[in-house]
């Protein structure tokens, strides 16, 4: 074990209490999981911000026309349009109430990730700058919206609560170190529950800017495919509600096993070309998991398409877990929802556990031969008991996270 | 929870080191609210240097002061990093060119525009691949990473790096969210009471908000207008090396409770040479 990858220790598992899911798959797990069963892709060609390069996009076509209104609604904005409808499914915020009403508002934090918060917002306010004075239109509301904070704001105003809470934002790593971050505030008791997770919605930045880099796709993005060509950008929510196991939680509990964090010291855009952060992100993550790589059935990869970084994952994968345990991205079913990323495939990994399936990668033709990992292209019924996924973001940010059952 | 405080780093408006500034915090020399001046990121090759942002520069000149004054390798320490927003003109130079008919914008703002940005270079820098998290908390986001800092020192019993850090944003940005002078500060913790450790430093979260203020006017100016000035109380009590206690504002119904109280140098030395913390 590296002793860079210290910083994780061993903890006590955290049950997953409820969790919600929002991608162009559709709102809430029901029709996530017909998608993720039946190898179902909802990438389209791009009509965002009309966009003027070929490009795909995983788009919720209703976060268009459904502002926030009432109370909240100063906090209308692309990015917290997601979050309420994240919030509304599958009984997430009863689930909140409930867990407020059990522990106390100020017993439950709120840590949670976002690349862009409501970037989209400001991107339109400078569009419609007075063309006198140059100055924003007066409804631009830049803490409720565009601040990196937003989000936590907004979900702590929805959901009455009153615990500790702030936003991890590194780029496409950001939700998963939430989950960590919650584990480790519950260990240290300043909360009893928290809600984690984060929403990423399309914005021109994200668009133009991948663009820039020529890492976006001009067809659906082919993780692990030996024609892959880059990314498609997805918008995407997902939420976890993570507390101590007690009575409440049953044999059919999904727990929060273990974290892995590290940096790549390498390139601000580009990963390490021997994806040695990327291994101790996993290696942390089984430590503190307290598990062998020989007990995970499942690896939900970065696989965003770009030409290097599927090429890097394949290699520290393989190094870890040779070509025994199956492996795939599921960024070909929704796009890559960057700094939801962590989050939206948690929840990907939890329905896989839950239904017992395996998910496909849509859109992966023909496996890079150079590739070594068992990366599995098609989906099937498997028996799935623990997983591992990964995220990997700008600034050479990595973060594993372990689900799985108990024991 | 408590935690013990090696090195401190700090770069603001008439505030140029922590070993300049301290006499200043302490009440033992007028305060001269002077432009900020930032050291050359002279942890980054001089290509890099030339292209650093603003954030970037700050956080790196306060992360490498502090790191040296606790005598520490950063290579292969944690990090948190707190700011209450990113780097205000690259965001604005983005915004800017996106609201043009061209919307070509460049690879490099673009990946600097992510919140991790110093993170991603104070990592290359250092060749870190420790642990490293980004956060925000709005006005709040010192005490938010203190608080995330605290924990995770606590949690894997290993020494961490914090470092927060606030920039204005130009107009029309900087209309409608007002940051005062640029501001960053950084500490390195460490769960255990060791040699280098100058203070030590119990931390809790209660219900409430305090509504003291702080020091002579300009001061007050500062720590008011800057999220990351918000530190000012706590190194104002590090700086007179008296134990003191000190509330920082969180979420507008919690206070960050700090108690901070000096570590004698003798006691120090006899816990680092019998090989285990102090009580």
């Amino acid at each position: 074990m590296s002793a860079h990858a210290r910083a994780d220790v061993r903890m006590p598992p955290l049950a997953i209490s409820d969790f919600s899911v929002v991608t162009c798959l559709g709102a809430g797990r029901a029709p996530t999981l017909a998608a993720l069963r039946e190898g179902r892709s909802f990438l389209a060609p791009c009509t965002f911000d009309a966009v003027p390069f070929p490009a795909y996009a995983g788009e919720i076509p209703e976060l268009d026309n459904s502002p926030l209104v009432g109370e909240l609604a100063a906090f209308d904005c692309r990015n917290h349009r997601l979050a309420a409808l994240a919030l509304r499914e599958d009984g997430f915020a009863d689930a909140v109430a409930e867990v407020r009403e059990r522990h106390g508002p100020a017993r439950v934090g709120i840590f949670l990730g976002t690349s862009t918060s409501g970037l989209q917002q400001t991107e339109m306010a400078y569009r419609n700058r007075d063309p006198g004075t140059g100055r924003l239109p007066p409804e631009f509301d830049y803490a409720r919206t565009h601040n990196t904070y937003s989000l936590a704001r907004f979900v702590r105003s929805a959901c009455d609560l009153a615990g500790p809470a702030f936003v991890v934002s590194t780029a496409c790593a950001a939700t998963a170190k939430g989950f960590a971050t919650a584990a480790r505030m519950i260990e240290a008791g300043f909360c009893d529950a928290a809600v984690v997770g984060g929403v990423d919605t399309l914005c021109a930045t994200t668009l133009y800017g991948f663009h820039a880099l020529g890492l976006v796709a001009d067809g659906p993005c082919r993780p692990f495919d030996v024609e892959r060509r880059g990314i498609s950008i997805g918008e995407g929510a997902g939420f976890f509600l993570l507390e101590r196991p007690d009575g409440r939680h049953g044999a059919e509990t999904i727990f929060f096993l273990g974290a892995g964090e590290s940096s790549d010291a390498y390139h601000m855009s580009s990963p390490h070309p021997e994806g040695i952060g990327a291994r101790l992100a996993m290696e942390g993550a089984l430590e503190m998991a307290g598990l062998e790589p020989a007990a995970i059935d499942y690896i939900n990869l970065h696989g965003t398409a770009t030409p290097v970084g599927d090429a890097v994952e394949d290699r520290a994968v393989f190094d870890m877990f040779g070509e025994r345990t199956p492996c795939s991205s599921t960024k070909g079913f929704a796009g890559h929802t960057l700094g939801a990323s962590g989050a939206v495939e948690a929840a990907f990994c939890a329905l896989a556990i839950e239904h017992g399936f395996l998910p496909g990668s849509p859109h992966t033709r023909r496996v890079d031969p150079a590739f070594r990992s068992a990366y599995a292209s098609a989906g099937r019924p498997a028996r799935i008991e623990r997983v591992i996924s990964n995220s990997f973001g700008f600034g050479g940010a990595n973060c594993s996270l372990v689900l799985g059952r108990a024991g | 929870m408590r935690l013990y405080i090696e090195g401190v780093g700090l770069c603001g408006p008439g505030l140029d080191g922590w070993g300049e500034s301290a006499p200043v915090l302490a009440g033992e020399r007028d305060y001269a609210p002077a432009p900020v001046r930032v050291p050359p990121a002279a942890l980054l090759p001089a290509n890099e240097r030339r292209r650093a942002v603003q954030t970037v520069r700050l956080a790196l000149a306060v992360g490498a002061e502090a790191f040296a004054a606790a005598g520490r390798d950063p290579s292969g320490t944690a990090t948190v990093f707190a700011s209450s927003g990113g780097d205000g003109e690259n965001i604005h130079q983005i915004l800017s060119v996106l609201a043009s008919s061209s919307r070509e914008i460049s690879p490099t703002r673009f990946h600097n525009s992510v919140h991790n940005t110093p993170a991603g270079y104070w990592s290359i820098a250092t060749a870190s691949r420790a642990a490293s998290s980004s956060l925000c908390a709005y006005d709040d986001s010192f005490a938010a990473g203190l608080l995330e800092a605290a924990v995770q020192a606590s949690s894997a019993r290993q020494a961490i790096g914090l470092i927060a850090y606030d920039v204005q944003y130009p107009a029309p940005l900087g209309d409608v969210r007002s940051v005062g002078a640029p501001f960053a500060v950084a500490f390195v913790f460490t769960p255990e009471r060791t040699a280098a450790a100058f203070a030590g430093l119990d931390l809790d979260l209660r219900p409430g908000r305090d509504a003291s203020g702080f020091g002579p006017p300009p001061l007050e100016d500062l720590r008011r207008g800057t999220p990351a000035a918000r530190s000012l109380p706590l190194l104002a009590a590090l700086a007179r090396r008296e134990a003191a206690s000190v509330a920082l504002n969180y979420l507008d119904d919690m206070v960050l409770a700090l108690d901070v109280a000096p570590v004698r140098g003798d006691e120090a030395k006899l816990a680092a040479r019998s090989g285990s913390a102090a009580p």
